[in-house]
């Protein structure tokens, strides 16, 4: 083969294996698509999102309990883990000392490294057990899932929060601090709101760590079908009902767990637009010269 | 002016908040990883690791199920590494900005943030059903290699971008090709940065169970080929917890996995620090 043939050749190879990724997505979502959609279409969208009974042997598949689990979850998971991990990015970006720098940030990379079965599992023999003693029923709760969770994300929200404080140039800092004002004003007044879209993109890609956990979920939340009347109550979120299922179900259950699968994928989707969005709003900011 | 908390003041507060908030995160993972360890270790032995279970893993050892896990790893990885070095070299070297690679970029982004679970039901409707590779190793090696791909996408994209432009133009000035440039130029200069999200990702791979829950099966004996069931150490993790089967077994289970981790997580710190120490000494 001459030189110039095998430049094209390796180039078309690249190629390939560079669109490969938008590939696999399309097969996926055909995939979760044509098994889930016959399910949906018969139930009916309506009734399949905002139903209330999920009752496979009768046929009945409403999965709006599970859709109000994942939510309730997942906020009290964010309430908790965003003034934690924003505190802890500004920290690790603005205040710390090198020394404390190079302990907190293996210590996040080791936070994020844990398997979510690890979660779940220290979950079900401190978290469940706790929470049973101290607010009684199982213990297999909302607040037990949302715990867990809050730790889940903690990492995903502190390591891009704190690239977002970082990418503030130090001339604000140093404009700010020269006007007189103290640290804790310059970060409050400048670099926070200077940083703000990224770390908006940080809660927003958190909370799609947290809608999309599974296994952790599972093993604390209680997987009962209901609308939680408190936060002490078990919950089903949409991925614990895939996962629970799947191991059984046939036929229109089979079909109605792969479009569970499809809520998940759009809410995902929808999240990571949104993100992307922000970034790009802010580049088109800062390019207008408003900051 | 009238405050109820002096600027200085608040700046003191502030400050104890920040410090503790970073204080608490280092104790939240002393706390789960301790925990582990400190319950799981004294499971740990030579027979524990290298016996096979007895009773469904009411007893004996989890031999099998680490086989497993670095079976269903290298699957995963034989197949994620090429897909994501060959795209990072793609996006890094022939693409320029286009609306090709914005589509490129937001799949593997995608790719990135699917939820497991989501994996593991295309894993099982592709790959065990439609595929009829049934509950395997290669099912679920497959399933791990599309979640591990775009994390060393990503990485490899970054340390071919750091390799320094002058490198690849001195090398086309002694005329060499593209290809030849990026094969003997810059990907050898770019290496450690690849391995380092080829561990990345083979982290991801090794840490992973809702996507592998219904693609790999539950063997209790090693996989020997790959259309083998089997049963990697996360599920069995999860069987053993759930299904109440043995306490101080989760706990060995749960605590060699942890150190799995944390090693791998060592070992890529290292390769990191060395190779930056690498990059600046130049």
């Amino acid at each position: 083969m001459t030189e110039k043939k095998e430049d094209k050749f390796v180039q078309w190879i690249l190629f390939a294996t560079g669109i490969s990724s938008i590939l696999i997505i399309i097969l996926i979502i055909v995939f979760i698509f044509s098994e889930g959609l016959p399910a949906m279409l018969s139930v009916g969208l309506f009734n399949f999102l905002f139903g209330m009974v999920w009752n496979p042997d009768n046929g009945i598949f409403g999965v709006f309990p599970m859709i109000i689990g994942t939510l309730l979850t997942t906020f009290i998971a964010l309430l908790l883990a965003v003034p934690l991990s924003l505190c802890c990015s500004i920290f690790l970006a603005e205040i710390a000392p090198p020394n404390m720098r190079k302990l907190l940030k293996p210590t996040i990379q080791g936070l994020a490294g844990i398997p979510s079965v690890i979660y779940g599992f220290f979950g079900l023999v401190i978290i469940v057990p706790f929470m049973r003693i101290h607010f009684g029923g199982s213990g297999f709760s909302v607040l037990s899932a949302s715990l867990i969770l809050t730790v889940m994300i903690l990492p995903t929200i502190i390591s891009i929060s704190e690239d977002a404080l970082r990418s503030v140039p130090y001339e604000y800092n140093e404009a700010s601090l020269a006007l007189g004002a103290t640290q804790w004003q310059t970060i409050k007044n400048v670099i926070f709101p200077a940083a703000l879209s990224g770390i908006i993109t940080a809660i927003i890609l958190g909370m799609g760590r947290a809608i999309g956990e599974t296994m952790a979920v599972i093993m604390v939340a209680g997987n009962v079908v209901q609308i939680p009347g408190s936060i002490f109550e078990p919950v089903r979120t949409l991925t614990s009902n895939i996962a629970l299922e799947m191991g059984y179900a046939t036929g229109i259950h089979y079909s109605a767990l792969f479009a569970t699968g499809i809520i998940l994928l759009a809410v995902i989707i929808v999240l990571l637009l949104i993100a992307n969005y922000i970034n790009y709003k802010k580049r088109v900011t800062i390019g207008g010269g408003y900051l | 002016m009238n405050r109820i908390i002096s600027p200085k003041n608040s700046q003191k507060i502030m400050k104890t908040i920040f410090w503790g908030s970073g204080i608490f995160t280092m104790f939240l993972l002393i706390l789960v990883i301790g925990y582990i360890l400190v319950n799981g270790l004294p499971v740990v032995n030579l027979n524990f690791i290298f016996g096979d279970p007895i009773d469904n893993g009411a007893s004996g050892g989890i031999f099998p199920f680490i086989i497993s896990t670095f079976y269903v790893t290298f699957v995963a990885l034989v197949v994620a590494t090429p897909l994501g070095v060959g795209g990072a070299v793609y996006l890094a070297e022939y693409a320029g900005e286009n609306k090709l690679v914005k589509a490129i970029r937001f799949g593997s982004e995608i790719l990135a943030s699917i939820p497991s679970i989501v994996f593991g039901l295309f894993g099982f409707a592709f790959f065990v059903v439609y595929l009829n590779f049934g509950f395997s190793v290669l099912s679920g090696g497959l399933t791990l290699a599309l979640m591990a791909m775009p994390t060393i996408l990503r990485t490899a994209e970054v340390s071919i971008e750091s390799v320094p432009k002058s490198y690849s133009e001195g090398s086309m000035a002694l005329g060499a090709s593209k290809w030849q440039t990026i094969y003997q130029v810059i990907l050898p200069a770019a290496v450690p940065g690849i391995i380092t999200g080829v561990i990345l990702g083979m982290a991801r791979a090794v840490e992973e169970t809702a996507a592998i829950l219904y693609t790999v099966g539950a063997a209790l004996q090693a996989p020997v080929s790959i259309f083998d069931p089997a049963r990697p150490l996360p599920l069995h993790l999860y069987t053993l917890a759930t299904e109440g089967i043995s306490m101080p077994n989760a706990y060995g289970t749960a605590a060699v996995l942890v150190i799995l981790i944390l090693i791998i997580t060592i070992v890529t710190n290292t390769l990191v620090d060395r190779y930056t120490k690498k990059m600046m000494g130049r």
